[in-house]
């Protein structure tokens, strides 16, 4: 496979770490609870299609991209930082 | 040695001018330049090439390429001895030596054969229904038996001696074959200037043109080929690559090849691979990769002597080989009657022609005439005679009368099977084709198209009509103008008519589907009666297509046959998937130079080499080189390591450390930032100072430790372990970039800018003051325990001193840029001539640690919480942070769940090792008796024996009690007191000095 990365261009999947779904919010602050939190940090969907996943780009810029793959495929038709879809959800 | 007695007088595509000497089963011959082995040996009327897999059959030469089932060798010999490689494709080469498979005492006389008599015993399923009981019979008896009986060649068991390279290469359209198709495609695609790379597993380019007497445009077919090599060379953006196989297309478009550079010479060139690895990068692709042919089910059917008769027309054309004397041809289709015509032209008798179906076209049977040959239509060959050589066929006739026709070589044609493998690597399923009586590539994978036999468009006129097309089309598709469409070149008339038969009943003796693992369609009516009917339980209960051609001649004739006996369509019963490689990939083509010291990148601390001139020993550990230690003359390992060590207890030592992870954070946020992945508190820490801290992964267990030292308000210096510092980074930039973006800070790996030096010892700070900068002032008064100041050192050189100690002394790091690092590390040895001043490698930085309890590697590993690793206490309870809420579960806080304590051996000279398990003194070292483990041990000099960290259930509460180490790994059992994990300067007093 190979990766658009925004910042560095099309690049070879080695070059990138995979951390899973994107989609998970950590449940921030003092207040979360473990239940919460179990779900967050083990419970996944095992999608069939299209996937919204985290990959690290290790060995270039360090940046962490929202990759959108078709998990059937491996067809990817969007990648962006992840810092961008933050800005975007919280302005 | 003996003449080439079967080859002809003129013709084929070898150098008769240039003789080569080889060797097979010791033996020697004369081939030509241009052969492979196996048609050097059919040459020289070698007949019998190896012995099967199951029953040890003697087996022949059936094909003329990669779909060899039989013709299997060893190559080589010695350290370069490679099995089971295939010698139809092997390239002749002066010298070239070669061995028989699977034969024992001789490949003539096989003692096992007998293997065949016992044959009942072999059937399909055998390994399932026969070994089942007792289980330890099976290691131990059946499997070696079977081994011994049953296999292939052997493997070499010495280091590889060639070397192997990958690379990596870009292309706009990648052309996958070098016949018509493959030739016509690079043509039309390459005259647009567009980057084309054509590859062909062959060494030499021309597919079905080098084994077919044939005519474009009213020319022999050689005539075009030769124009046609002679412009694509002439185009500086083609790229011709024989002697490369692509055996592999991966997702969006890469596809994996392997090019043998040296395997056509005994031994490469200095300074060049055997083979090279290719990575290709392909925008588009055109698989022109042809076809394979299929053989017909018949008893007999795998005796040396019987042949692809595609393969027959390859041996007269290309190496102009007498493939025999008297011959029969039995086809199914149009396609057989080729060889008629090329075996005659030959000037080879051709005994009989069997052709099964009942209805032929007149012109074959004037052909018949003409050649001189008994023409038995609606008839089919029943079974072969002979013994290591085919000596005659039993024909049945259309009206079942049996005729026994003596011949020394049978020519099989019963139509062709694309060679899709690669379309189907992406998962994409082939389909049936009625027409075409093949499968064909179905859904193909974005950005291939497939041209010419490999679509099973079978004839030359489509092979050149589809390349020329799709050159031009894939071209387009990239946004590259194609030129002008040419005319296709025509060619002289072709008829593809075809019958296909699958088996042959009613003969007795073996009928094999796939010969190289010897299964029958006997095998297949018992897969299918037992219930074994669904492709991939016929495969894997038979285990047909399973041996190292992947069944490339008998997968499609084994669902035929399945098909058959259980009433359905071919098309109805599917096939199995086909995945990479298409031919076998040697791991050295896959590993290139990365094997050995290479795996991995090396990487040196920055005094790496000061270390070599003090003829110091090292250690591999991750990627780093280290120094382990530095031995005197005569000094043995512990001696070198106590002596160390007690040189930085009593005096001041040096030591590298700059392998430690460095991350500098920096914004306004940063303080708030390590708040949230630290589970200790940092709002408190003051500018100049640092703090040991400790970070968990998000499941609760600890993930990290290390100092990070606040050098502005808003600039911090975080240190990680030596084996975590990628890790953490990744973590922290997940931390910031995802979880939590609106904090303002910014996050660099500053590792290998700084060079970093640990002085330990009593004396540290007197040897340091031989190096700083005299306007800092390094009292213990200004620069205490844990200060951490950016300072000067040798005259206005930027450095870093934090006063941090692993070894529990009076110690410092400093830092300096990292080119300075062996000029800081000379300074310091110098100013400590006076202290005697040891520099000390890891082992001694190793037993210090351990002698004052402070965790490492081998207690984070992965499965140890803050708590079991006495930082419980360290955990806030005023914020969040990362881990928190995962490390509260029940089973992590657990009162008897292991924790780290320290241990002493009661014989204090009973070495300890670190993996052992504790199991209670009286009690059976059994896993429900497990108390916990040892992670790590030295000896200490200072206390004269051995001590350890480990785990242990209820650790802090049981200081004192006797307990067993145990470890029947290593078959040690040795019993241990439990102790403090803080074995020296328990208060601390040295750190403070
Ligand atoms: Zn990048």
């Amino acid at each position: 496979m190979r990766i658009a990365c925004p910042y560095c261009g099309l690049r070879d999947v080695q070059e990138f770490a995979y951390a899973g779904d994107s989609c998970p919010q950590r449940p921030d602050g003092p207040d979360a609870t473990e239940g919460v939190m179990f779900e967050y940090v083990y419970l996944r969907d095992n999608s069939h299609g299209i996937h919204e996943e985290f990959w690290y780009h290790a060995a270039a810029c360090n940046a962490w991209l929202v990759v959108r793959r078709n998990t059937l495929t491996h067809a990817i038709d969007s990648v962006f930082p992840v810092k961008d879809r933050k800005a975007g959800t919280e302005s | 040695m003996s003449a080439q007695s079967l080859r002809l007088a003129g013709g084929g595509l070898i150098d008769r001018a240039q003789a080569l000497t080889f060797r097979f089963d010791g033996k020697s011959y004369e081939g030509y330049a241009g052969d492979t082995l196996a048609s050097a040996l059919l040459a020289n009327g070698v007949r019998l090439f190896g012995r099967s897999f199951k029953y040890h059959r003697p087996r022949g030469v059936f094909s003329a390429g990669p779909e060899e089932p039989n013709a299997l060798v060893e190559l080589r010999s010695g350290a370069r001895r490679e099995p089971n490689t295939r010698a139809t494709t092997i390239e002749l080469f002066e010298g070239l030596d070669a061995k028989s498979q699977n034969r024992w005492p001789s490949l003539a006389f096989d003692l096992q054969a007998i293997n065949g008599l016992a044959s009942p015993a072999l059937v399909a399923g055998f390994y399932y229904k026969t070994f089942m009981w007792p289980v330890a019979f099976w290691e131990k008896l059946y499997e070696p038996l079977i081994r011994r009986a049953a296999g292939l060649g052997r493997a070499a068991r010495l280091e590889d001696p060639d070397h192997y390279e990958k690379a990596f290469a870009f292309c706009d359209v990648l052309v996958i074959g070098g016949g018509p198709a493959g030739l016509s495609a690079a043509l039309a695609a390459g005259r647009s200037g567009a980057r084309i790379i054509l590859c062909d597993e062959d060494f030499r380019l021309g597919g079905r043109l080098l084994s077919e007497k044939r005519e474009i445009n009213g020319r022999p077919a050689a005539d075009w080929l030769a124009a046609t090599l002679v412009e694509l060379a002439s185009l500086s953006e083609v790229r011709l690559m024989p002697r490369t196989c692509v055996f592999g297309l991966y997702d969006h478009g890469i596809f994996g090849a392997v090019e043998r550079v040296n395997d056509h010479v005994a031994v490469p060139p200095a300074h060049q691979p055997r083979q090279r690895g290719w990575r290709i990068y392909a925008k588009r692709a055109i698989l022109a990769s042809g076809a394979l042919e299929r053989p017909i089910v018949f008893p007999g059917n795998d005796r040396p002597g019987v042949m692809l008769a595609g393969a027959v027309r390859t041996y007269i054309n290309r190496f102009g080989v007498l493939p025999g004397r008297d011959v029969v041809v039995f086809t199914t289709g149009d396609n057989g009657w080729d060889t008629v015509s090329e075996l005659a032209a030959a000037g080879i008798r051709v005994a009989s022609i069997v052709d099964s179906r009942s209805e032929i076209d007149p012109a074959f049977k004037a052909l018949a005439e003409r050649v001189g040959a008994r023409l038995f239509t609606g008839g089919i060959v029943e079974s072969t005679r002979g013994g290591h050589q085919l000596r005659s066929v039993i024909v049945r006739d259309a009206s079942n009368t049996r005729s026994l026709v003596p011949c020394d070589l049978l020519a099989v044609a019963n139509g062709w099977n694309p060679t899709l493998h690669l379309a189907s690597h992406q998962g994409g399923r082939a389909v049936w084709n009625e027409a075409a009586q093949a499968f064909v590539p179905g859904a193909l994978p974005s950005g291939l198209a497939v041209a010419g036999s490999a679509a099973a468009r079978f004839t030359l006129a489509d092979a050149l009509r589809d390349g020329a097309r799709l050159g031009r089309e894939m071209v387009a598709e990239i946004g590259v103008t194609p030129t002008a469409a040419e005319a296709v070149p025509s060619t002289d008339t072709e008829t593809i008519g075809l019958k296909p038969v699958w088996r042959v009943k009613g003969g007795t003796g073996k009928a094999f589907v796939d010969f190289q693992n010897d299964v029958t369609d006997k095998d297949v009516e018992l897969a299918a009666r037992e219930g074994f009917r669904s492709v991939e339980h016929l495969k894997r209960y038979t285990t047909l297509g399973m041996g190292t051609d992947q069944g490339k001649t008998s997968n499609v004739i084994g669902l035929a046959i399945m098909a058959e006996l259980e009433g359905r369509e071919i098309s109805d019963l599917g096939t199995t998937i086909f995945r990479p490689p298409y031919t076998p990939v040697a791991i050295g083509a896959l590993a290139g130079h990365h094997r050995g010291k290479n795996f991995r990148p090396m990487r040196l601390p920055p005094t790496h080499h000061w270390s070599c001139e003090l003829g110091a020993d090292f250690v591999v550990s991750g990627q780093w080189t280290r120094a382990k230690c530095y031995p005197k003359p005569g000094e043995d390992l512990l001696r070198t390591i106590n002596r160390e060590v007690l040189a930085v207890r009593n005096g001041v030592g040096v030591c590298d450390v700059s392998t430690l992870g460095k991350i500098d954070i920096r914004g306004s946020d940063a303080c708030e930032f390590l708040e949230r992945v630290y589970i200790n508190g940092w709002k408190t820490l003051p500018v100049g100072r640092a703090r040991f801290g400790v970070m968990l992964r998000e499941d609760g267990f600890v993930m990290d430790d290390g100092t990070t030292s606040r050098l502005d308000e808003n600039h911090f210096l975080m240190t990680t372990s030596t084996a975590n510092a990628g890790k953490v980074l990744q973590h922290l930039n997940f931390c910031h970039q995802v979880l939590w973006p609106n904090l303002e800070v910014h996050i660099v790996s500053v590792s290998e800018q700084w060079a970093q030096v640990a002085i330990a010892g009593p004396r540290s700070r007197d040897v340091l003051r031989g190096v700083v900068d005299t306007e800092h002032d390094i009292s213990n008064e200004n620069f205490p325990y844990l200060a951490a100041r950016e300072i000067t050192v040798g005259g206005s050189i930027p450095a870093r001193l934090f006063r941090i100690s692993f070894s529990g002394e009076l110690a410092y790091e400093l830092a300096v840029p990292a080119d300075y690092g062996v000029a800081l590390m000379r300074a310091l040895m110098e100013a400590g001539e006076h202290f005697s001043i040891t520099p000390y490698g890891l082992d001694a930085l190793d037993v210090m640690r351990i002698e004052k309890g402070h965790v490492g590697g081998t207690e984070f590993n992965g499965q140890t919480t803050a708590r079991d690793l006495g930082f419980g206490k360290m955990m806030s309870s005023k914020k969040d942070f990362v881990g928190r809420l995962m490390a509260k579960r029940e089973a992590l806080t657990q009162p008897d769940r292991p924790c780290l304590v320290g241990f002493r051996s009661v014989n204090s000279m009973s070495p300890l090792t670190a993996g052992a398990h504790f199991v209670c003194v009286g009690q059976l070292a059994v896993m429900e008796n497990d108390e916990g483990y040892m992670t790590s041990v030295a000896y200490s000099p200072n206390l004269e024996c051995w001590i350890a960290l480990g785990f242990l259930k209820n650790g802090p509460t049981r200081l004192g009690e006797h307990i067993r180490a145990v470890d029947p790994l290593r078959n040690h059992d040795v019993e241990v007191e439990v102790c403090s994990s803080v074995f020296f300067d328990p208060e601390g007093a040295r750190l403070h000095g």
